[in-house]
């Protein structure tokens, strides 16, 4: 089944994603891929606390994702690969062709950004961002949970 | 939020998804007529900024226990961290009804002398009855 979802979520792990999407997907492994995560034991441990014990959860950096997503993407369990920020999202696009989808979960306001949906607030240039994806051939859209109506990039942006 | 607290009182802040935290300070309103000494936080609508932010504002100059719904999640994280950074907050998990009737009473002891004997006033009232 290999990694059924590639979400873009500043809160990273959180209920959204341990239980209304890890559920239904039987995720048996979150891959967390985060330069600063990765580097603090301290919030390795913080993110682990919201994750049951029968889900394995994986640390990485860009580059290790980079290296290690034939092996997730070959695995037969069911994955759930996480990124903070759109920045993260595109670099791991560029350096692994295995990223086709990208779910737009959760990206909340901050000076300089504009309300695109109830849980998605971009600036101009992140705006742009999400869409040079979508022109790459990647499938871009915002889903929160998923019984949710998938937004296409196009609709958001 | 002003905080007309007088210096060194212990505030109670839940941080909560959607409204739990609203109601169980209004429950706690409504059974013990104390007030002022909860503040609820929701995540609704909140990246991690603006959690951080609230929780700021909902501290004050503390010092606080902070009382958070799931032992996991943006509720948690956001918590944790500012608790790292201030050493006269404390953080509980699996808020109940029960360890928030008992701390409103308690509330002469130090940020983490008030987390624990929550978790003890809360693990009590988790229990089986009946048949």
């Amino acid at each position: 089944m290999s990694l059924a979802l590639y979400r873009i979520d500043d809160r990273l792990i959180h209920g959204q994603v341990v239980v209304g999407w890890g559920q239904p997907l039987d995720c048996s492994f979150i891959v967390l891929v985060d330069d600063e995560v990765r580097g603090s034991d301290w919030e390795q441990d913080l993110y682990r606390m919201g994750v049951p014990p029968h889900i394995e959860v994986v640390f990485a950096s860009v580059d290790e994702a980079a290296e290690k997503m034939a092996v997730w993407e070959a695995d037969q369990r069911v994955g759930i690969l996480l990124v903070g920020d759109i920045d993260t999202a595109a670099a791991l696009a560029t350096r692994a062709n295995q990223v086709k989808r990208i779910n737009v979960g959760g990206i909340h306001h901050r000076a300089g950004r504009s309300e695109r949906l109830r849980y998605v607030y971009l600036t101009d240039d992140e705006a742009a961002k999400l869409r040079q994806l979508a022109a790459r051939g990647i499938d871009v859209s915002a889903q929160d949970v998923p019984s949710a109506r998938a937004v296409p990039v196009g609709e958001f942006t | 939020m002003s905080d007309s607290r007088p210096n060194g009182s212990l505030l109670g802040v839940i941080v909560s998804h959607a409204a739990v935290a609203q109601a169980l300070v209004a429950a706690v309103a409504a059974i013990t007529g104390i007030e002022g000494v909860l503040v609820p936080v929701s995540n609704e609508g909140c990246g991690t900024e603006a959690l951080a932010e609230r929780l700021r504002q909902a501290v004050g100059k503390g010092p606080a226990v902070l009382f958070v719904d799931l032992p996991g999640g943006s509720c948690l994280t956001s918590s944790a961290r500012y608790a790292k950074q201030h050493a006269d907050v404390a953080v509980v998990t699996g808020v109940n009804l029960a360890m928030l009737l008992d701390f409103v009473f308690h509330r002469d002891i130090p940020p983490a002398d008030a987390a624990r004997r929550a978790v003890e006033a809360g693990g009590k009232a988790i229990r089986v009855t009946g048949a």
